[in-house]
């Protein structure tokens, strides 16, 4: 289909989008970045925003830094770029982000923000405890990724604020993500990140955001699940996914 | 509301008059007549609407014209030679069965031009996993993947002979 009528506007600045998106705030504005998932479900008609805010013309937002104990993602950071850039399981998961033409325009902000709970990106913040760095009106703030997501394409982020980077420790654990879909490229039905150092695992696929267990033993993991049937997923097919999905994960990050 | 805007296709400059909501896809059919490029489910899904957007691949129903300003854009149409001279990425696929009903190929074209473009060394599996972004339903992609990676083959075969030539 084609989506609804939206005026169109460039933000050259951090400062100046978050201006347009308060001026704006009674048009119901919309940040677009890569619009990897925002103009397909424009498209649907499932989202329908008054108002689109492009921030891909601000040229501070782009680009992998390594500050001391942290790794600094711009938020205009495409996952091709991620994939590309040598950053262990980072660089690693990318290659479960849609498809190659997916990679080359979806930002990592961009992500974040859509929060969708089989999200590679919102997952590996859970488990690596990223930091999602916001711009808003007041100023700027860090929100713990484990506080950041409430639910399906439900965050902590306010309408006027503006993602500006993640923040992931540094460096970067021994850990690994894999995932299972019918058709290469499709959501996931259930994905699985570890950290081994943590000894944590994080879950897309079985709940309304990534579920983070204390444990990386995929026996307990699958047995603590609260999943029910759905049409064409049993419960107990999703068990066995998440499963195996966590010992592949286990298996690919350990040395 | 509609916006003026520029752009650049095949290397030649547009000045247009756009809604905001004008997909890149329906730009180049409707309002430059650039039909070559096909729609499909208009989600990103099938890959039908590829073209390069500053050499990468992209699919044109999931981005908005407004925001290709300043981009190169280039489509299926800038492949062959204006006298009709296929490409050699055409050409292969034409030797390999490639296509079929030919819906799916100018974005499977695009596609395997932006990812030769920047992994000229790919390998047979490497394409194989490229090409899935795109679907086909008539070849079983078989054919595509060998076409691509003999393009891919003879473009770096014409490399070796230039250095080869140029270090005697």
């Amino acid at each position: 289909m084609k989506p609804a009528s939206f005026e169109f506007h460039r933000a050259r600045s951090r400062a100046g989008a978050v201006e347009l998106l308060t001026e704006l705030a009674d048009g119901d504005p919309k940040i677009i970045a890569g619009g990897q998932s925002l103009v397909a479900m424009m498209n649907f008609r499932l989202a329908r925003p008054g108002h689109l805010v492009d921030i891909t013309g601000i040229d501070d937002m782009t680009g992998i830094e390594v500050d001391g104990d942290r790794l600094r993602i711009g938020a205009l950071t495409t996952h091709r770029t991620v994939e590309k850039a040598g950053l262990g399981v980072l660089s690693a998961a990318m290659r479960w982000v849609g498809h190659l033409p997916i990679r080359t325009r979806g930002t990592v902000g961009g992500s974040i923000a859509h929060a969708d709970a089989t999200a590679e990106w919102c997952m590996l913040a859970v488990l690596l405890d990223a930091r999602i760095r916001v711009l808003g009106p007041a100023g700027s703030r860090e929100i713990a990724a484990g506080e950041f997501f409430h639910g399906p394409f439900w965050t902590a982020l306010e309408p006027d604020e503006l993602i500006v980077e993640i923040v992931f420790p540094w460096p970067l654990p021994p850990a690994a993500l894999t995932e299972y879909a019918d058709r290469k490229g499709d959501f996931a039905l259930v994905a699985a990140a570890v950290d081994l150092d943590r000894e944590r695992t994080v879950l897309g696929g079985v709940g309304p955001v990534p579920l983070l267990v204390d444990s990386l033993d995929a026996e307990e993991i699958a047995a603590g699940l609260d999943v029910r049937d759905e049409p064409g997923v049993s419960a107990h097919y999703r068990r066995g996914l998440a499963r195996t999905l966590v010992r592949r994960a286990v298996a690919e990050a350990s040395p | 509301m509609i916006q003026l805007i520029e752009l650049t296709v095949n290397g030649e400059r547009h000045d247009l008059v756009v809604e905001p909501r004008r997909t890149l896809v329906d730009v180049l059919r409707h309002d430059l007549g650039l039909t070559g490029t096909h729609v499909g489910c208009e989600h990103g899904v099938c890959g039908a609407c590829t073209v390069l957007v500053d050499g990468a691949p992209v699919r044109a129903c999931l981005v908005f014209a407004v925001q290709c300003e300043k981009t190169d854009i280039r489509t299926v149409e800038s492949l062959a030679d204006a006298d009709g001279t296929l490409s050699d990425l055409q050409q292969s696929f034409a030797d390999h069965h490639g296509l079929q009903c030919g819906f799916c190929t100018p974005g499977m074209l695009m596609l395997a031009e932006g990812f030769l473009a920047e992994e000229p060394d790919a390998t047979k599996e490497e394409i194989r996993d490229v090409v899935a972004a795109n679907l086909c339903r008539c070849t079983g992609y078989q054919t595509i993947v060998e076409a691509v990676d003999a393009c891919a083959r003879r473009r770096r075969a014409a490399r070796q002979e230039v250095l080869g030539r140029s270090a005697s």
